[in-house]
């Protein structure tokens, strides 16, 4: 009976996950014309920067969101239950308008004329470039991807039972030392899907690098668009990119689940 | 009974979006009023749907309030029901047709894309009986290079490239391509983000033809585009009008007929086609291979040549009109700001068209585009 049940979702996760991968890895390993060839995996190695830029980008921005996260999800899940729940929606609030629309509205926030600048300059302060550079790539990650860490962290912190940090207090803890040696180890659960689901997308992101990031900021997921949808139409080389990108979150993936493993028994999926 | 009251206010609400939307289609009736409809009732009782692609911002849809809404005077006239689709780069339209997952009945495709496609037999042959505005049509753009015997092609509109720049800043109109090159606008020029318009605008300053297929010659392009680089603020399409318009840049190369509509809505932007020569481009009606409703497909094109509905779009979008009716329907003053159509002399001996480039040549162009994009440089 319980097989039956599962048999759609069996369905679905092989037409919609197993197959496409393999139509990735196909293309990743054919010509255009359909033969064999490694030259779109090797080509990859000449956009090393890139990748190193992407894993950069995406790295910092998970750490940004994990040291403004965490508090804020500690202090949300110490408030009382009505409280918690207005702040839960406010966190969610800006997930509820399309993630373009908000992406762009950076650009008139932070543009050369936005509406910091125009601040500025009100009280003679020069204006500063902000928007099209780096920064603003990834403050564009943070901004996006952020409700993503708040989430798991809270979920698992309001799972926590009081009484262990009470009793840590009767053992001598400051309150400092309580978070140390029992919020973040019983949190780790959060920290880690946390990461995962603010790393992994931020990694392939692309149009958070085209709307802020100006002329030089292309990431890894801007390329592969180009070579789909946009402007160098190669789709055989779009999917050698997709399939090392993948192969290397894979990696990541492997390396934070061990980290998670040595001292949880609680798994994460990926 | 509380949630009852809730739900119902909501589907009034809702109902309320809707009907708002639904309003009336006087403008379309009565442009529609005097056409041929014997000819468009045709296919009235068949329920035929079409896939129309088309370029963003680029058919009189009546979102100003004034003008007919294109789309919907057709609908009305022909029973047809029209899908409307848009894309934003030749390049784009190319992918997600060899994608194969679109069903475009009509598209609009420029020049080069129009050879390159008719080359790889994606295009259908146009019936040009089930078309008789064709004669609209002038002969300036008919039998033109990228389809020489017009069997896959009707022109839609047609223009130059040249700059659209902030008088503000720059005062003095007496530049030419290298303004793209010159270092005091560092960050705040614009790029196209598409390799052909970017190319052709490198290759004019090297004297090149717009349409080398030649290795060394592209590589020279493309060390000239890396240089121009540093300076260029974002490559972008038609993002170009906000970040113009709010003064984010003050140079940028683009389409002629933008500009105009640009310079309409705000006084401080200026445009110049340069005088050492630009691409001229024809954007015209085609119908895929794969279309399964070509005889609606050629109606379309058909309503889209008549005189009226020809003006509609030309004053909606500004580009330049091929269809000699609707240029006796302009104002003199579109005829002659000497922006949308430049005299023959320039036409003829300053301008060059895209031609479709061997593959060779396009995927040297390709590789060298995502080189020039992805040049790496930090700047925290």
């Amino acid at each position: 009976m319980k097989k039956i049940a599962a048999a759609p979702y069996q369905l679905w996760m092989a037409i919609f996950v197993i197959v496409p991968l393999f139509i990735v890895a196909y293309f990743a390993f054919t010509t255009d014309s359909g033969a064999f060839t490694l030259e779109n995996i090797i080509k990859t190695a000449d956009y090393a920067p890139i990748f190193a830029r992407s894993i950069g980008f995406a790295a910092l921005a998970t750490v940004i969101c994990l040291i403004i996260a965490y508090p804020l999800a500690y202090i949300i899940a110490n408030m009382s239950k009505n409280v918690q729940s207005t702040m839960i929606m406010i966190v969610m609030l800006p997930m509820w308008m399309n993630f373009l629309l908000r992406t762009y509205a950076w650009q008139t926030i932070i543009g050369n004329n936005g509406i910091i600048n125009n601040l500025l300059s009100m009280v003679g302060i020069e204006p500063i470039k902000m928007l099209n550079t780096s920064g603003a790539v990834i403050l564009g990650m943070v901004y996006d991807y952020i409700p993503f860490m708040i989430l798991p962290l809270y979920t698992v912190m309001a799972k926590i039972d009081k009484s262990i940090m009470e009793a840590a207090g009767d053992l001598g803890c400051n309150g400092f030392q309580s978070i140390l040696k029992v919020t973040i180890p019983l949190s780790m659960p959060g920290i880690i899907s946390g990461i995962t689901m603010v790393f992994v997308p931020a990694i392939s992101t692309f149009i958070i690098s085209k709307m802020l990031g100006g002329s030089s900021n292309l990431l890894i997921g801007d390329l592969i668009e180009m070579q789909f949808l946009g402007t160098s139409y190669n789709p055989n080389l779009g999917a050698g990119i997709s399939f090392v990108l993948m192969v290397i979150i894979l990696i990541v993936m492997a390396f934070i689940n061990l980290i998670d493993k040595s001292d949880q028994e609680e798994k994460v999926i990926i | 009974m509380k949630k009852i009251w809730c739900l119902a206010s909501i589907l009034v609400l809702i109902a309320g979006v809707f009907t708002a939307c639904g309003q009336n289609n006087q403008l379309e009736t009565q442009v529609i009023s005097n056409m041929d409809k014997e000819y468009y009732s045709q296919l009235a009782e068949e329920g035929v749907e079409i896939n129309v692609a088309n370029w963003g911002e680029y058919i009189s849809d009546g979102s100003d309030g004034e003008s007919i809404n294109v789309v919907k005077a057709f609908e009305l006239l022909t029973g047809i029901k029209v899908n409307y689709i848009n894309y934003a780069t030749n390049e784009e339209l190319y992918a997600k047709m060899k994608a194969g997952a679109s069903n475009y009945d009509i598209i609009i495709p420029s020049d080069y894309m129009i050879s390159k496609m008719a080359g790889e037999n994606m295009l259908a042959h146009i019936d040009f009986n089930n078309i008789p505005n064709y004669n609209n049509i002038s002969d300036d753009y008919k039998g033109l290079e990228f389809d020489p015997e017009d069997k896959y092609s009707v022109p839609y509109f047609w223009g130059t490239v040249g700059i659209i720049y902030n008088k503000n800043v720059i005062k003095d109109d007496n530049f030419d391509w290298e303004i793209l090159w010159d270092e005091k606008y560092k960050d705040n020029m614009l790029m196209f983000d598409n390799p052909r318009d970017a190319f052709a605008i490198a290759q004019i300053r090297l004297g090149y033809s717009l349409n080398t297929e030649d290795t060394k010659e592209l590589e020279k392009t493309a060390e000239l585009l890396k240089e121009q680089k540093g300076l260029v603020q974002a490559y972008v399409m038609d993002e170009i009008f906000d970040r113009m318009g709010a003064e984010e840049a003050v140079v940028a190369p683009y389409y002629a007929g933008d500009a105009v509509s640009l310079m309409a809505e705000y006084d401080f932007l200026g445009f110049k086609v340069p005088d050492s020569g630009t691409n001229m481009f024809v954007d015209s009606f085609c119908i895929p291979a794969t279309s399964k409703n070509k005889k609606a497909a050629e109606m379309f094109i058909n309503f889209m040549l008549e005189p009226e509905i020809g003006l509609a779009n030309t004053e909606f979008v500004c580009y330049s009109t091929p269809n000699t009716k609707t240029y006796e329907l302009l104002s003199d003053q579109v005829k002659n700001d000497g922006i949308s159509y430049p005299s023959k002399e320039y036409l003829n001996s300053k301008t060059e068209a895209f031609k479709c480039l061997g593959s060779g040549a396009d995927k040297v162009m390709s590789e060298l585009w995502t080189e020039i994009r992805s040049e790496v440089n930090i700047d925290l």
